[in-house]
């Protein structure tokens, strides 16, 4: 397991290739990359608050749960903080596992919890002025399949 | 003493990050009406407990979460991240 929280930028081509390479058991890899959206079509920036600490808790322990569910060879997750523009990747998860149907659920979980449990708070900044995003219940909603 | 944190619009409102306070609060919801009870702006920020979550000592909880021998108290709005 790798839990990276980070404000430089990242190569998801080079992280995906470095990642479970050499271990033969390994017959699936699942990635998903975030992206910084231009929801409104006047992004000047994204702002990504953290709380230091408590990221690379909350995101490790939702990485040992999906472990716990699913027989997974390795689990990435590399999530930024700071300023962010339209186009920037914002995080990555991959997993990898024997089996593809671990590997995509376990993918499917994480970004599930992520986006709802780990201490990440977006803020758009355009020409009208600054807001923070709110969570949507969708989001919410989506943990209930896990449970 | 406990090392209160505020977080996103949560820190916005109230104006700091971080404070340290003594308190008496058994329970996190004690502590948010000692709080709501001392300045307009703790009590704008705490108005609606629905719209806010809460971590003691960077492990989410509730707000009915004792207090005993937490060293840390965060508040901040549903996260957002991924």
């Amino acid at each position: 397991m790798r839990v990276v929280v980070q404000e430089a930028e990242f190569d998801p081509g080079a992280e995906l290739n470095a990642f479970g390479r050499g271990n033969t058991d390994i017959g699936a890899i699942v990635s998903f990359t975030g992206v910084t959206r231009d929801v409104s079509g006047g992004l000047s920036e994204m702002q990504i608050e953290h709380y230091p600490g408590m990221t690379e808790r909350a995101i490790t322990q939702i990485c040992e749960e999906a472990q716990k569910r699913w027989s997974l060879a390795d689990v990435l997750v590399i999530h930024r903080h700071g300023l962010m523009q339209a186009g920037d990747n914002i995080m990555m998860v991959a997993t990898a596992s024997r089996h593809r149907t671990d590997a995509f659920a376990a993918a499917d979980f994480l970004m599930d919890y992520l986006k709802s449990r780990a201490p990440f708070w977006k803020k758009e900044v355009t020409a009208q002025g600054a807001d923070w995003v709110e969570s949507k219940q969708d989001d919410e909603d989506a943990l209930d399949r896990w449970s | 003493m406990i090392d209160v944190l505020y977080f996103a619009w949560v820190r916005e409102r109230i104006g700091m990050p971080k404070e340290r306070l003594e308190t008496q609060a058994k329970t996190v919801l004690e502590l948010v009406e000692e709080l709501r009870a001392r300045e307009e702006r703790y009590a704008l920020a705490f108005s609606d407990l629905s719209s806010l979550r809460v971590a003691v000592d960077q492990d989410l909880t509730d707000f009915g979460a004792s207090l005993d021998g937490a060293r840390e108290v965060a508040f901040f709005p549903p996260m957002t991240g991924g």
